[in-house]
């Protein structure tokens, strides 16, 4: 009905930026997606531009709004429906009739616009899936209505969070404005002790930050450090960048990026690394060869400790899971402290992978078998305890040591508390019922 | 755009979850104003008056995506937002939204309960009790008429059919 003229929507005013002086330095990762994306030669920091978005992602909790609020104006068309995923992954199964209804709006959208990417209760995470499916290709402009968004940055991605509203402006026109952000460029350098892990970096680099330290900014994470780190831990470490307020987290993409890509792109992308004289509003270097497990405690996830000053608070539930840290690899890290020892019957420990693919190879690699024999429950891929909305939610006053990304006050429950850790701290703690260092075991 | 009201302070980082809990994420969008800011204090709702404006410190809104913590604000009658900082997500959702957010710093010059007078276009805040004026980053035009026309369905509506 309406949809042939809210396709020429104009949001943004071209002449916003008319005679603003654009210096010629370099350009970082996110200036280089922007201007490409904006369909500019190039951009800087504080720009506003309109950009064409490469991909669409919504989900059940955050994005049924957007599919009600896209009929109720009778728009009858999305911009191209190969662009949008649709998943259901927060609450899968439904845990409520009202859960329910959102799943079927999902459903219901889905098939009455002709969406060509949905996954349902069978597939898993949206952060997981959607890099694992190969719809995230290094270059490309994503948005998602969930702030971990951030995660696809480990793909070399410009991608963010944004609302259920915007993301009705997205479904009908495929384009969005942002302000280019300066960049934070981090710099990694050394090598991880044994027994510290990606999380533990993210989890310092929280710390260092702020939880408001990078708003507004991108982050380049960069360095050996980096440059050495699988997919799986890039994922982790991106995840993690909205924690420091950052709007995108972005790691270059090289030749880790393109053996993930390999047997899964769905495109070719358009990477983009960042020019040797680009402008970066500070450079951090940190050596991680001496870091030390980390723990981001109650009630904030700037609150970073190494784990020798917060080992030994009683915890009652271990949560090895979400788009952080329920990886395959990052449920072997878990295994391996596991195997052969037994939880405490007074701990109740989750295991949620992130996806079903991952599930899958953690069965045929006998990982799922440990869980079970050291008395750990294993659930379906789903965001399960993380944001309080399924699985796992706890009493009050109990204590959650967990692989998740968040520990706002109540997150799991209200006048519950959580503790982040890596996967490894996690099952040690499991095991010994309280926050515990894998490395004494 | 003019809006005026009185202050209804809140801290430093309050965050999308505070704002609106989880637990209420799945409820219809008209019973959300009724929860607005439990997360910090369960009692928030029960003092405000429509028309107030929430005063807040450093990082209002960081975290969750969630469009509903907004639209709690909205529903409950908050008519603007003044902070020290936002969340970069709660701000793009907020101006979406209709919701003026305006961005200074005012920390000590504001108690509870003071008169404000906000001129959204020329990004002020003037404090009636004390006639201290403070100044916001001015939105740029686009972002202006967004707001002024009630936000983003709003515009949306009215380019499509041409008005």
């Amino acid at each position: 009905m309406l949809e042939g003229r809210t396709r020429r929507l104009v949001i943004f005013p071209r002449r916003y930026n008319a005679g603003r002086r654009v210096a010629m330095a370099g350009m970082t990762m996110a200036e280089k997606v922007l201007a490409r994306a904006s369909g500019r030669e190039r951009v800087a920091a504080g720009e506003f531009v309109e950009a064409k978005i490469d991909l669409a992602m919504i989900h059940e909790i955050t994005g049924a709004p957007s599919c009600l609020t896209l009929r109720e104006l009778g728009i009858e068309k999305v911009w191209d429906p190969a662009r949008i995923v649709v998943f259901n992954d927060h609450a899968v199964p439904a845990d409520s009739e009202a859960t329910a209804t959102l799943q079927k709006h999902l459903r219901e959208f889905v098939g009455d616009y002709g969406i060509l990417n949905f996954y349902d209760l069978r597939d898993g995470i949206c952060h997981q899936v959607l890099a694992e499916k190969g719809h995230v290709l290094p270059g490309s402009l994503i948005v998602g209505t969930d702030s971990h968004s951030c995660t696809y940055g480990a793909l070399g991605a410009f991608s963010t969070g944004i609302g259920a509203t915007e993301m009705v402006q997205v479904f009908a026109t495929g384009r969005l404005w942002f302000k280019v952000p300066p960049t934070i460029k981090l710099v990694y350098i050394g090598q991880l002790p044994p027994g510290v892990t990606a999380k533990d970096m993210a989890l310092m680099t929280v710390g260092r930050l702020g939880a408001d330290g990078a708003n507004y900014r991108g982050i380049e994470f960069a360095g050996p450090a980096v440059a050495g780190m699988g997919m799986s831990d890039r994922l982790t470490l991106c995840n993690m960048a909205n924690e420091t307020g950052a709007k995108v987290g972005m790691v270059a993409a090289d030749g880790v990026t393109l053996d993930y890509l390999r047997d899964r792109a769905r495109g070719q992308g358009e990477p983009v690394l960042p020019d040797a004289d680009a402008t970066y509003e500070t450079t951090v270097e940190m050596d991680v060869s001496h870091l030390e497990p980390q723990v981001a405690c109650h009630p904030a996830v700037e609150n970073v400790k190494p784990i020798s000053e917060v080992a030994g608070k009683e915890i009652h539930q271990a949560f090895l899971g979400s788009c952080t840290n329920g990886r395959l690899e990052d449920l072997r890290q878990a295994a391996t402290v596991l195997k052969g020892r037994r939880i405490p019957r007074g701990v109740r420990m989750l295991v949620v992978p992130a996806s079903q693919e991952v599930y899958l190879a953690a069965i045929r690699e006998g990982l799922i078998e440990t869980f079970l024999e050291a008395g750990a429950v294993v659930t379906n891929p789903n965001c399960a305890a993380c944001g309080g909305i399924h699985g796992g939610i706890m009493a009050q006053g109990e204590v959650c040591i967990a692989t998740t990304n968040r520990n706002f006050p109540g997150r799991m429950g209200r006048g519950t508390e959580t503790y982040l850790a890596s996967p490894s701290v996690v099952a040690a703690s499991a095991l010994a019922g309280k926050i515990a260092d894998p490395r004494r075991l | 755009m003019k809006i005026s009201g009185k202050a209804r302070l809140v801290g430093d980082k309050v965050s999308a979850e505070s704002i609106l809990p989880s637990a209420y994420l799945t409820a219809a969008p008209q019973k959300l104003g009724k929860h607005a800011l439990e997360g910090i204090d369960p009692t928030f709702v029960q003092r405000v008056v429509p028309g107030d404006i929430l005063v807040a410190g450093r990082f209002f809104g960081g975290g969750s995506s969630r469009e509903q913590a907004t639209l709690a604000l909205k529903y409950c009658g908050i008519s603007a937002v003044v902070a020290e900082s936002f969340a970069r997500i709660f701000f793009r959702n907020a101006l979406n939204l209709g919701l003026p957010a305006l961005e200074c710093s005012w920390k000590g010059r504001v108690e509870e309960g003071d008169d404000l007078a906000i001129d959204v276009e020329a990004g002020e805040v003037r404090n009636l009790r004390t006639g201290e004026v403070f100044h916001a980053p001015p939105l740029p035009p686009f972002l202006i008429s967004l707001l002024a026309g009630g936000g983003l369905i709003e515009q949306i509506k009215r380019q499509a059919v041409g008005l």
